[in-house]
């Protein structure tokens, strides 16, 4: 087969939601676009499932707040079916033994600390002002260093302008915190543990980092951006879960002309003159393309799919080295009634609910799975989809979606034997916070990294498909070499959340890939 | 009950013994040694004049031992090797050696060496400095054991127009049948040795590979073959002068390896060093293959060539200009020596384009110590073809029975 006679201009390999974006917008771009899904539905980790019978959840991502606005408009979702069931959903750090905190009530927060009211309002102003900016850095693809194409020397000079134009003492303190822990950060600002704690949770969401590893101030940086970004709607909960959005993805991607094949695994990334040519399923089916865009995750593209005799080791080494050892757990639980966690609003409680008591608990509950062990007393981001969802549970039925941190990828004694007991160190938190809880269980299921991997076959079980930190992070992610999409083989991209801008339901990254090939691969 | 003998800490004896220094050690007059990747050898025995004259004219020993040797075996043993080498090893045949550059992602040279193939399966490759957590990183997605077998395998260098006979009359029946970069097993008084004909003086020779309880036996049995034939042990400075005449290159004196250098533009890749027939692009992918296709494409900044250099004085160390005047530098000399057997005053060089093409003539700039007094020559100097000596004899199957 000649790359001529290939039916197809591009090729995408899985259809997350970066694959999606990516398809849809090579296909609005006039290409003829296939995509390849190992599973049997689209989605990846934003995928909505049955975990229990009559009891559905999404299953790896559980709030849409990252997609820019931007791109859900240019993409048509809403025309092709995404609903909300709730947005801009409040947060509330949960205390076992005391008053709960909803975070950015300032009159509440008043009552607690004088000190950390007058504080708030100048530090989310401030972090604000910065997260405008790396919103910028976001939106693009990354320049290349050491470059000599105007491209990269004007994003570069861009960045530094903009750095400058924040005026001297937001820029000095921009620099002053861009390095620093999150731990310092909260604790110089804010007197309240609650406080402390629940930014602490933002900053290491996903990562396989405590709140006092270096970089994690970027990670919340980060975060605080790519909401930004998304605007007013950011904490948004699709009606029907987050398999909604993939399912309006998929419906723009195909509307665009665009053809999504699932349980279609792909077996690995054909190499023809040294360039990427098509893909061989599992089933020996061959497929040809002139290009090839990835959005599994660097280990699983290049150590994989494409194998390691086809690239320098140098570059094996770097993604090799690329560290995405997940430490994020799913508990779903299917509840008989809507269970009794102490807010002060009953509306909280359809909002995002927080089990981070202070900076030090987060850092104690990290310290386990440094030596592959679980947390005893682990960190949470809850959510009961089903109060503003209803439809996931059987009538007066409830869903409790919980994020939990921290799991090790490999549990000290297996996970076989662990996970029972990881899952009662679960229900004693919860039943801390919200008494009568266990008793209401009706089924249950606790996914750990190990499982992630499997499910949604991402190396590592890792959420962002690799720690977001510095040296992992814009034009170094994943490694150089692969960090603008293209890879060192010709036609072959990476379009998923190992590239730049990184993990969190965003879709930037498969738009800026398709963007490139766009721009690059003449047809 | 005996206690063993107590083994001196490392710190106290860092360098190693190879299993033939007792004899060098005997036999050498100067107390002149070298470490050698972390062994004591000799570097010069007698005098070096007498060491060289006998690579050409008769029969020398040359312990290879500290050489680094790794054993690469497993299903995807050629794979790996032809992934990580520039030539082609798929067609290299059992029983066959291979001279082979390895390069970075950048097409840098990180060492050269040979690869000697045992068996479909199983190789040698022979290196200058360990390389095993380059070989090791390599290995990542392939089906290979690597193991370090320097101190496991005694080498030794029989060099010199008459090494044949001295070989044969020490045992190795058939011997005259081997080609060059072919290796064959014999048995000798009931020890088992691997002979190649391979080498570093670009002269009729070969070189035995052996268990290393058997060194100090084969050693003294072929001084007694060669007795007529005016074998002796030569030490590296010897083997030096006839690796120029032979237009070999030395890691850390031609080039530097890419994984030593600091400065930018100071790594070399294979076409920069002349070794351009040694990069096979219509191969599998192989390291650095996408940078040395680039570079292919742009053209040579630099190159390294063989100069005739006008007089007797070696050029060593001489930058070399374009003009006699001395005004644009162009380069410089990475060897350097008076050719005895050439009766040239040759050179290694490295020269930037487009000063390299053949038959142009550069200056070096000499300086001369007289007497503590130092002169400056500018010399004449003219790119040549390599190497300066390649006779007959080296690729003579057979070689004279003499």
């Amino acid at each position: 087969m000649s790359a001529a006679a290939a039916s197809w201009d591009a090729i995408v390999v899985g259809a997350g939601h970066n694959g999606l974006v990516c398809a849809a917008t090579l296909a609005r771009g006039g290409r003829r676009v296939l995509v390849l899904e190992a599973g049997a539905t689209v989605g990846g980790c934003a995928v909505t499932r049955e975990f229990a019978p009559g009891f559905r959840v999404s299953a790896g991502a559980h709030l849409l707040h990252q997609m820019p606005a931007g791109l859900i408009a240019e993409l048509g979702l809403a025309a092709h079916g995404l609903e909300y069931a709730a947005s801009a959903l409040p947060t509330t750090a949960l205390a076992a033994d005391g008053e709960p905190l909803e975070i950015g009530d300032l009159t509440a927060l008043a009552r607690r600390s004088a000190a950390d009211a007058r504080a708030w309002p100048l530090f989310t102003a401030r972090l604000g002002r910065f997260a405008r900016l790396l919103r910028r850095l976001l939106d693009a693809p990354a320049p290349r260093l050491g470059s000599d194409a105007w491209s990269d020397r004007l994003a570069l000079g861009e960045l530094g302008l903009r750095l400058r134009l924040l005026g001297r003492r937001d820029m000095r303190e921009l620099l002053r915190i861009i390095g620093m822990n999150a731990y310092d950060l909260v604790c110089d600002e804010f007197e309240l543990p609650a406080l402390q704690g629940a930014l602490g949770l933002d900053a290491v969401l996903g990562s396989n980092f405590g709140p006092r590893a270096p970089g994690t101030v970027l990670t919340l940086l980060y975060r605080l951006a790519a909401e930004s970004a998304a605007g007013p709607r950011a904490l948004a909960q699709p009606r029907g879960g987050m398999g909604a959005l993939s399912a309006a993805l998929s419906r723009a991607a195909t509307a665009a002309g665009a053809v999504i094949r699932t349980s279609a695994p792909v077996a690995r990334i054909a190499v023809r003159d040294d360039r990427a040519g098509g893909v061989v399923l599992e089933s020996g089916e061959e497929l040809a393309a002139p290009c090839v865009l990835s959005s599994a995750d660097a280990k699983t593209t290049f150590l994989r799919l494409l194998g390691t005799e086809h690239l320098d080791t140098g570059f094996v080494r770097r993604v090799d080295h690329f560290r995405c050892r997940g430490v994020a757990a799913r508990l779903h639980l299917a509840l008989d009634r809507l269970p009794a966690f102490r807010t002060r609003a009953p509306a909280a409680l359809g909002g995002r609910l927080l089990v981070a008591p202070s900076a030090d608990y987060l850092e104690r509950a990290w310290n386990h799975s440094k030596y592959q062990q679980w947390s005893a007393e682990p960190a949470l981001e809850i959510t009961i989809p089903t109060v503003h969802d209803p439809a996931l549970a059987p009538a007066g039925r409830h869903v409790l979606s919980a994020t939990v941190q921290y799991a090790p990828y490999a549990a000290e004694g297996g996970w076989q034997s662990q996970k029972p007991r990881f899952l009662e160190a679960l229900y004693g938190v919860l039943e801390a916070h919200a008494p009568g809880l266990r008793s209401s269980v009706l089924a249950a299921e606790l996914l750990t990294p190990a499982d992630l991997e499997r499910e949604f076959r991402v190396t590592g079980g890792h959420w962002h498909h690799g720690d977001l930190a510095f040296d992992q992070f814009y034009m170094v992610r994943p490694v150089p070499g692969a960090a603008q999409h293209a890879t060192p083989l010709a036609g072959l991209y990476l379009c998923g959340a190992s590239c730049h801008p990184g993990g969190g339901v965003m879709g930037i990254a498969g738009r800026n890939a398709a963007r490139r090939v766009l721009a690059e691969v003449r047809r | 009950m005996t206690s063993p003998r107590p083994v001196p800490p490392h710190f106290r004896k860092p360098l190693l013994e190879t299993p033939f220094s007792e004899r060098a050690r005997e036999l050498q007059q100067n107390d002149h040694f070298v470490a050698w990747a972390g062994y004591s050898t000799v570097d010069v025995f007698t005098t070096v004049e007498q060491e060289y004259f006998a690579v050409r004219n008769a029969t020398t020993l040359y312990d290879l031992t500290p050489m680094v040797k790794y054993r690469i075996t497993g299903p995807d043993a050629e794979r790996f090797l032809n992934r990580l080498v520039t030539r082609d090893v798929r067609r290299l045949k059992a029983g066959r050696v291979s001279y082979v550059v390895w390069c970075n992602d950048a097409g840098h040279i990180i060492d050269d060496g040979t690869i000697f193939r045992l068996g479909a399966q199983d190789f040698r490759v022979c290196t200058a400095e360990r390389q095993l957590d380059w070989f090791a990183d390599s290995a990542l997605g392939f089906d290979v054991a690597i193991e370090e077998v320097t101190s496991e395998i005694a080498a030794l260098a029989v060099q010199g127009p008459t090494s044949c006979f001295v070989l044969k009359r020490f045992g190795l029946a058939g011997l005259e049948r081997l080609r060059p970069f072919e290796l064959a097993e014999f048995t000798v008084g009931g020890r088992p040795l691997m002979a190649s004909r391979t080498g570093f003086t670009g002269d009729l020779g070969y070189e035995l590979w052996m268990r290393p309880e058997h060194a100090l036996a084969v050693w003294d049995e072929l001084l007694a073959a060669g007795q007529t034939r005016g074998i002796r042990p030569i030490g590296s400075q010897a083997l030096n002068m006839a690796r120029i005449e032979a237009g070999f290159l030395l890691p850390n004196v031609d080039f530097v390896s890419a994984e030593h250098t600091i400065r930018v533009h100071r790594e070399r890749t294979p076409l920069e060093l002349g070794l351009g027939w040694l990069v096979e692009f219509d191969k599998p992918h192989f390291n650095g293959r996408r940078a040395l296709l680039a570079q292919r494409e742009r053209g040579l900044e630099r190159l390294l060539v063989g100069l005739d250099v006008a007089g007797n004085k070696p050029a060593h160390n001489a930058l070399l200009y374009a003009e006699a005047a001395g005004r644009r530098e162009v380069g410089s000399v990475t060897s350097a020596m008076w050719s005895p057997t050439c009766k040239r005053n040759i050179a290694l060089a490295i020269i930037e384009a487009p000063y390299f093409a053949l038959g142009t003539t550069v200056w070096a700039d000499i300086y001369l110590n007289r007497e503590l007094v130092w002169e400056r020559r500018m010399a004449a100097a003219q790119v040549v073809e390599r190497p300066f000596f390649a006779p007959e004899r080296r690729r003579a199957t057979p070689p004279a029975d003499r």
